[in-house]
């Protein structure tokens, strides 16, 4: 009977969400008050309803409900409890349920933490996400729904793919999707302005932290899926260019650029429309994404299993969204495009050039990504756009960026004196300089593409550090401005880590009997045994390796094969030593005819900077979010 | 300066920006796309030459051989077989009897060098591509 309940709640919660979605955008419009006022309880009864949903299916999950079809098709009782709960979310119906609950949690926040707005933009940013729900539950219900019985019910379940069976899946779909389904309230928040035509410097403050916040989630999720990737697929690649990261990064990029323009919007009150522009592409992107990733159009990890009626349903949700959006965007957009006046020696010439390179990457991107599926839908033949197309166009794209990033910040809005500028920035540009040069020749090899990176990073980097230096001397700086530098700072920081990646890691793949070492990056790896071990619902065999540096030994590392007794497919778990400036990384091939082994070892230099740089993106923007000026406006209006 | 110039400027240099990323991606897709090929497409001559591609289709059944940490086996769409040589270690989910991309070039004799076996990530999925090799060698084989 449970699952049923949550069948029904999922019903009841289409119904309320069209009632959020319709009745307080009517009311705005014709002035009804008593419509405007149901915008909150509805939108708190939807999210009341999908999280008992939500419950339910994770309840079905925990007590081993076989027959449940989902329940069936991704769990499975000698699965450890943590993975069970995180199977909620492992498959098709279940993370687009999440997808769902996130939304409504969204909603939630934007109506608790918004008493100050007037009750026309609340209850129209309300109503907005309410239809983006609609539609969404409809999708549900109609073609994946995850309370569908499986009767007779299943004896025992069929496992969740091994590959998931890792903390990872705990963490990063919510996270993601968080960022993801964040980028709805800005989207939000810039049709509620187009159709109030309220388009202003208010307008932007609001928006500001809710983008910030949504973005912060969205590099997190970003940066835990690729940590991931590395140490579970036993790859040890950080990026692939995969379509589906991709999808998550092209409104990553989106995102980013509306973060900056967000900031001229709000105070200087320009680049409007731009802006309003930017919020719809970034939520259009964000719901490409899940076209792309749930359709099954695309091959990879996060592909289920393929239902045609899935894609088309998404791709006319799509098609509505971006269309209706579009509509109203040339309707109402101001016409006024660039706002107050302002020189070209400006801070908003630097934050629209940045913007620019921000766009035209993703568009380069998103090129990249949709140009094979262009290719058969045409009937010209199935083709593969690999890493290396995304390499050498990504790479001369966003080098600019870092560039501008260095010098932007110091200049002033509206007008600024360049000279002046770059007379502060002289010693920032030789420390670059020398960096540029010396890093790679301390490493060993020069390369023009490490010289670029080690140049640009530290340019960033001793750029924002003077910076910060003046700043103190004339003040205590603001959070947002503390912030911005640890962004900024956040992106040297990757930037080191997959210039040393790129240029100076070593990858091993060798044969080794126990007893053998083979020495990379300095390092001697030596295997001593391999064993059979039990897991709780696998049986391993695990590698007993000594990592050791001129005769001192560093570390033992225990690489596993695993065999799930629910599944043929063996899966490789990978060992790694992590350190500060590099990564050991072992994994265990296949067993050799003559009782060697392969393995595959590999010498990761900085590598963990990358994801490191992407936590100090993150913290930078939870600073921005939390300055304040946000704060003192919502106190005020509190009293 | 007057304002219109200003706003010219800014498109000019826009636009520029963009003309720079044209030019990089259509010279990064020239030289950086890979063409999926079935076996009998192989077979009859019909690969691209001195370029890397990428087959798709089955792993013949008996077919896998190690030398090492060289493997040969035979991937096949049940109409034509072509020999496959990669060095490297397999992913995990390559199997005999199991769908595959594998990419890479041919040499000389004939033999396919993979340069790059492809993971799927769920033993009960099939990639399109290999089905796809599958589909139209049937289809091939009914008409003639």
């Amino acid at each position: 009977m449970i699952p049923e309940f949550g069948h029904y709640a999922l019903i009841l919660a289409l119904c309320v969400a069209i009632i959020q979605g319709v009745l307080p955008l009517v009311g705005a419009h014709q002035g009804r008050r008593e419509w405007l006022m149901l915008a909150r309880p509805a939108a708190q009864t939807v999210f009341l309803l999908l999280a008992t949903a939500f419950v339910i299916l994770a309840w079905s999950f925990y007590i081993n409900d076989f027959s449940v079809l989902y329940v069936a098709e991704h769990s499975n009782s000698q699965m450890p409890v943590m993975y069970r709960l995180g199977a909620v979310w492992g498959g098709h119906e279940g993370s687009l349920l999440l997808w769902v609950f996130l939304l409504s949690t969204w909603t939630i926040l934007v109506s608790q933490l918004s008493k100050a707005l007037d009750e026309f933009m609340v209850a129209r940013v309300i109503g907005v996400l309410g239809l983006v729900m609609s539609g969404l539950l409809l999708f549900i219900l109609t073609t994946s729904n995850p309370f569908e019985r499986l009767l007779p019910a299943a004896q025992d379940g069929r496992s969740l793919n091994p590959l998931l069976q890792d903390p990872g899946l705990v963490f990063h779909p919510p996270m993601l999707y968080m960022g993801y389904v964040g980028f709805s309230v800005a989207f939000a928040f810039a049709i509620a302005s187009l159709l109030s035509g309220r388009l202003d410097a208010a307008w932007a403050r609001w928006s500001r932290p809710w983008t910030t916040a949504a973005w912060v989630f969205l590099t997190l999720g970003i940066a835990l899926g690729s940590w991931w990737a590395y140490y579970e697929l036993g790859w040890g690649g950080w990026w692939f260019w995969d379509p589906v990261e991709n999808a998550s990064f092209i409104p990553w990029l989106v995102g980013t650029a509306l973060l900056h323009s967000l900031a001229v919007t709000e105070k200087r009150g320009g680049f409007k429309s731009w802006t309003v522009l930017l919020a719809i592409t970034a939520f259009s992107l964000s719901l490409l994404g899940t076209f792309l990733v749930r359709s099954g159009v695309l091959t990879s990890v996060h592909a289920f299993a393929t239902d045609p009626k899935r894609g088309v349903f998404i791709l006319i949700f799509l098609v509505l969204v971006v269309g209706s959006s579009l509509v109203l965007y040339a309707i109402r957009a101001p016409k006024s495009t660039m706002g107050g006046k302002f020189s070209l020696s400006s801070r908003e010439t630097f934050i629209l050039s940045g913007n620019v390179f921000l766009v035209v990457s993703a568009g380069s991107v998103l090129l990249g990504t949709l140009y094979p599926l262009l290719i058969d839908a045409l009937h010209l033949g199935k083709i593969s756009v690999g890493p290396p197309y995304f390499n050498s166009v990504f790479v001369p794209l966003t080098a600019p960026l870092l560039v501008l990033m260095g010098i932007g910040p110091w200049t002033n809005w509206k007008n600024s004196d360049l000279l002046r500028v770059i007379k502060r920035l002289w010693l920032a540009g030789l420390i670059a300089l020398i960096a540029g040069i010396s890093i790679p020749l301390v490493m060993g090899e020069f390369t023009w593409l490490a010289g670029l990176g080690f140049l640009l990073a530290f340019w960033v980097i001793s750029s924002g550090c003077l910076q910060i230096i003046r700043q103190a001397k004339v003040g205590k700086p603001t959070r947002s401005f503390i912030g911005m530098q640890l962004a900024h700072l956040g992106i040297a920081v990757f930037t080191i880590g997959v210039t040393m990646v790129g240029a100076y890691q070593e990858e091993k793949d060798v044969r080794m009997s126990t007893g053998e070492t083979v020495s990379v990056g300095g390092y001697q790896i030596q295997l001593k045994s391999v064993n059979l071990v039990p897991g709780p619902n696998y049986q391993a065999m695990r590698g007993t390796f000594l990592l050791s540096k001129n005769g001192n030994t560093e570390a033992t590392l225990y690489p596993e094969k695993r065999n799930y007794f629910s599944s043929t497919m063996p899966m490789t778990e990978a060992a790694i030593d992590a350190g500060l400036t590099r990564d050991i990384y072992v994994s265990l091939g296949e067993e050799l005819s003559d009782k060697s082994w392969a393995v595959r070892v590999y010498y990761k230099p900085f590598v963990d900077w990358i994801w490191g740089g992407c936590l100090l993106m993150a913290l930078g923007g939870v600073l921005a979010i939390s300055d304040k000026r946000y704060r003192i406006k919502l106190k005020r209006h509190a009293a | 300066m007057k304002p219109r110039h200003k706003r010219a400027l800014i498109i000019i240099a826009a636009l520029a920006v963009i003309g720079v990323a044209a030019l990089l991606i259509l010279n990064a897709l020239n030289s950086n796309i890979a063409l999926y090929v079935t076996p009998s497409e192989v077979a009859a001559g019909k690969a691209p030459q001195g370029q890397a591609f990428r087959i798709g289709g089955m792993v013949k059944e008996g077919s896998l051989k190690r030398d090492g940490l060289t493997v040969h086996f035979v991937i096949t769409d049940l109409v034509k077989d072509i020999p496959v040589a990669y060095t490297g270690i397999l992913p995990d989910l390559f199997k005999e009897g199991k769908g595959a991309v594998i990419q890479g070039r041919l040499n000389p004799n004939g033999e396919f060098v993979a340069s790059e076996v492809l993971a799927k990530h769920d033993e009960n999925y099939m990639p399109p591509e290999a089905k796809h090799a599958l589909e139209q060698a049937q289809k091939n084989g009914s008409t003639k």
